[in-house]
């Protein structure tokens, strides 16, 4: 019953549309490493035509590995895949692709410097006499399949230049110009606005209404809940359970998930505000190309005060909270802690005064990936004592040090001494956020603090935050999650190209007035000065 | 003027152009391909060892032309091999390319030749002789348009220059780009290999050493100016000939040699930094035009976008072989 699919290429089938609609059937399917982790174990998935099908489960659930052997990228190790009852095995991306499945992955594989038609076309071009590229025809054939799904993408345009929406539909045509009967995103609306998400489940909706499958890989319970037909959930490589969606709610979704009941998105508490810790006057950054990046910032932060920051991504978030921390471009104006300007200190001297930074970036900029889970606790300690001792590095004392921090704030390793590039993405941040938090300081700046970090990693960084404010700090917090900083902020500013356009208090904001200040619209003027101080 | 602008200065802009823009073509294919091919210099220097010695033992130039092939492949093939299969660093691959290339041919002119630096002989046929030009030059020009077609129409170019912007996204979709960069390096020693004999049966016909004198360094930088485009690689090309035989022309004028002999690399170095200049202006000045924040009246309220907030960027993948 076998039908072997082999690694070779048929250019681009312009089989017309009339979907095949296949049914997808993964039965019993395992994979172990060869290091002996069992990433699926016995893994059941039936995808029927027609539906959105949401994949769920936390980091390390095995999803990835799941969608990995279904488009080929992946052998299993037991189990078989069978598409419209036949049971079939795949070599390689290409050989499932044959098949009718296309995968978006969560990192864009594109040419900047070619156009949609061309990235489309790239591996399955059109030709004329065998050797000569037709890019009239790869043209045409990218903007009739754009019309049909209404995915408003310009068959012309330069890659390079299209907006991270754009980008994932160019993903999506590449995977309809070979045919895909059934589709695979994984962490879609990782990278998009919310307007951006509407849109992508818009034309999703679109491919399913026309027959085909999607599936959508997601931990984002909200997405699920708004746009799925049925939902599977894996835990721990097992699939826990195949839900309708009609049927169930977030909670159960989430108790699935985690195998406990959780506390979604936690319920905002206000905090008690006292008086000024962080104030930024006229704040400009210019970039290391000569770019205005943040223009005239005025706002300020109270102790126990959590001030969140919305805005689409390059507004200037990230840079604003890079310069307060001393990093980043060339800047001018005023940042006072505590009454004192330090806008001229470095970033360690800033450190020294009271400042701490979780960065976006965990991997990169948040923690040496490889060096162990301790050194990286003892960063930024270890110049005083008690880690310091003399001119050397007392072990004994870092050992506490990464103990008590291991501790205090549940982080999963077996030693200190592990990598920390081998922990998962939420592990990793509450290693950044127990450092950051130990430090103690009066302000703490929190950019995108649970990106890409599970259900579970996000109730506990949320609820530290809290604390941390209770306790009387001032915290500056970005997310590109609405929701998260309506759980979090006491205060919502909103960005838009560099500058502060809006700035609501919790009680005032509303994903609508927010979702419109992102994208440059507002009747408020600028209220914050009045209002803080 | 006219002592130094004549039909005779054409002939020599010519000669000086075939080697570096033969050994060009070779460098843009790598280019193209995302393998930074710093070697083209010791490929075209064993080039012109190979073609001398085949046309002196085989009796005929054009034996040595394809020995001067064969020989730029094989130099070719230990950097595909190298960096491509084994995935060293180009351009430490390419050094050491270099570095062999002087010393081998300097063994072998010695052991194979019996020649102390220079091998010289009426005996040795050098290339015939079309309108003052050798064949190898007319194959020279032809081939920018055929690189032309190529690149742009050919389903093998599309797909070579996918594979240099981003061998991740190329391999996804199932394009063995290895044998891609396997072939664009052993092309490279082909047309690097023509190169030297048309260095060495063609504009003079001798082997001294080290006799390339950085041509192949200079069609290196040429890539880069004619930024690997073939046109732009051609004119890139051209300037360094004219210089060069302006240059010579000016030594005959009573101008110091050693003046004359670095004008062609100074005005590629030259060239190379107002190039670099103008690109990183335009790349500001297009940031300044799509990211700076709106110049809004009063900073109350900024006008509605016009273009959609966040700019792509692209994982451009690697971009070298490394």
């Amino acid at each position: 019953m076998t039908r072997p699919l082999n690694g070779g290429v048929t250019a681009g089938r312009p089989q017309s549309a009339a979907p095949g609609a296949t049914t997808v059937e993964m039965r019993g399917i395992s994979k172990w490493y060869s290091n002996g982790v069992m990433a699926n174990d016995h893994v059941d998935l039936v995808l029927n035509p027609g539906e959105i099908h949401a994949l769920v489960g936390e980091n390390g659930a095995g999803k990835s590995t799941l969608m990995s052997i279904l488009c080929g990228l992946e052998e299993p190790t037991d189990g078989e895949i069978r598409l419209d009852g036949q049971t079939v095995s795949f070599s390689s991306p290409v050989s499932a692709s044959e098949a009718g499945i296309g995968m978006v992955h969560q990192e864009f594989k594109l040419f900047p410097s070619l156009t949609v038609a061309e990235n489309v076309a790239f591996r399955a071009e059109p030709t004329r006499l065998g050797m000569f590229l037709s890019r009239r025809e790869a043209r045409e054939r990218v903007r009739e399949l754009a019309d049909r799904y209404r995915l408003g993408v310009d068959p012309n345009a330069k890659v390079g230049q299209l907006s991270v929406g754009m980008l994932q539909r160019v993903e999506i045509l590449k995977a309809l110009h070979r045919d895909a009967q059934v589709l695979i995103l994984d962490e879609p609306t990782a990278v998009l606005t919310p307007q951006e998400v509407d849109d992508l489940f818009a034309v999703l909706r679109e491919l399913r209404d026309a027959g085909r499958t999607i599936v959508v890989v997601t931990h984002k319970l909200r997405e699920v809940m708004a746009f799925s037909d049925r939902i599977t959930v894996l835990r721990d490589g097992r699939s826990i359970a195949t839900l309708t969606t009609s049927e169930t709610n977030p909670a159960e979704v989430a108790h699935h998930m985690t195998g406990r009941d959780v506390d979604l998105d936690g319920r905002y508490n206000a905090g008690s505000p006292a008086g000024v810790a962080l104030r930024v006057d006229g704040l400009f950054v210019q970039n290391e190309l000569g770019v205005m990046v943040v223009s005239d910032a005025n706002f300020s932060v109270r102790h126990g005060e959590i001030v969140g920051i919305a805005g689409v991504a390059g507004s200037g978030q990230t840079e604003l909270i890079e310069s307060i921390a001393g990093l980043g471009g060339h800047s001018s104006g005023v940042v006072e802690l505590d009454g004192t300007d330090i806008h001229q200190l470095s970033a360690a001297e800033r450190r020294r005064k009271g400042i701490a930074y979780i960065p976006e970036d965990r991997r990169g900029v948040g923690s040496a990936v490889t060096a162990s889970v301790s050194d990286n606790l003892a960063m930024g300690f270890h110049r005083r004592a008690p880690l310091r001792k003399g001119w050397r590095l007392d072990r004994a004392a870092m050992k506490r040090h990464s103990a008590d921090i291991i501790e205090a704030f549940g982080i999963r390793v077996s030693h200190a001494k592990v990598e920390a590039g081998t922990l998962s993405g939420g592990n990793l941040q509450k290693v950044i956020v127990g450092r950051e938090m130990s430090h103690d300081s009066a302000v703490l700046l929190v950019d995108q603090p649970t990106r890409g970090v599970d259900i579970g990693a996000i109730e506990n960084i949320h609820g530290r935050l809290r604390a941390y404010r209770d306790r009387g700090h001032a915290i500056v917090l970005t997310s590109a999650e609405l929701s998260e900083l309506f759980a979090l902020a006491d205060r919502i500013l909103v960005m838009y190209g560099g500058r502060v356009v809006a700035e609501y208090p919790r009680a005032d904001a509303t994903e609508a007035k927010i979702g419109l200040a992102m994208a440059g619209i507002t009747q408020q003027t600028l209220t914050g000065s009045e209002e803080t101080t | 003027m006219t002592e130094i602008f004549d039909l005779a200065l054409l002939e020599s802009v010519m000669r000086a152009l075939t080697p570096v823009l033969l050994a060009a073509l070779g460098g843009l294919l790598c280019e193209k391909a995302g393998v930074f091919n710093i070697g083209l210099e010791g490929f075209m220097l064993v080039g012109c060892f190979a073609a001398v010695a085949g046309s002196w033992f085989g009796g005929d130039a054009w034996i040595g032309v394809i020995t001067a092939v064969i020989a730029g492949m094989l130099m070719a093939a230990i950097l595909s091999f190298a960096s491509v299969t084994l995935g060293a660093d180009a351009i430490i691959v390419g050094i050491a390319l270099n570095l062999l290339a002087v010393g081998l041919t300097s063994f072998l002119v010695r052991t194979v030749l019996g020649a102390q630096g220079t091998f010289q002989d009426p005996a040795l046929d050098g290339l015939p002789i079309f309108l003052s030009q050798s064949p190898l030059t007319y194959l020279s020009w032809a081939l920018v348009p055929i690189f032309v077609v190529f690149l742009r129409r050919t389903v093998w170019g599309f797909r070579l220059q996918g594979v240099g912007e981003s061998p991740s996204a190329a391999r996804s979709l199932g394009v063995n780009t290895k044998r891609y960069q396997h072939a664009a390096v052993l092309a490279s020693g082909a047309l690097c290999g023509l190169a030297g004999a048309q260095l060495a049966l063609g504009n003079v016909v001798l082997f001294s050493e080290n006799m390339t004198a950085g041509r192949g360094w200079v069609a290196v930088v040429v890539v880069m100016l004619g930024q690997a485009a073939p046109i732009g690689t051609l004119v890139a090309a051209l300037l360094f000939a004219v210089t060069e035989a302006v240059g010579f022309r000016l030594q005959g004028l009573g101008l110091p040699s050693q003046f004359t002999t670095a004008a062609p690399y100074v005005i590629t170095l030259a060239a190379l930094v107002l190039v670099s200049v103008r690109r990183r202006t335009l790349t500001v000045r297009r940031a300044r035009g799509t990211n700076s924040p709106a110049p809004s009246g009063g900073g109350a309220t900024p006008p509605v976008p016009t273009d959609p907030a966040t700019r792509a960027t692209v994982s451009q993948g690697e971009n070298h072989v490394s």
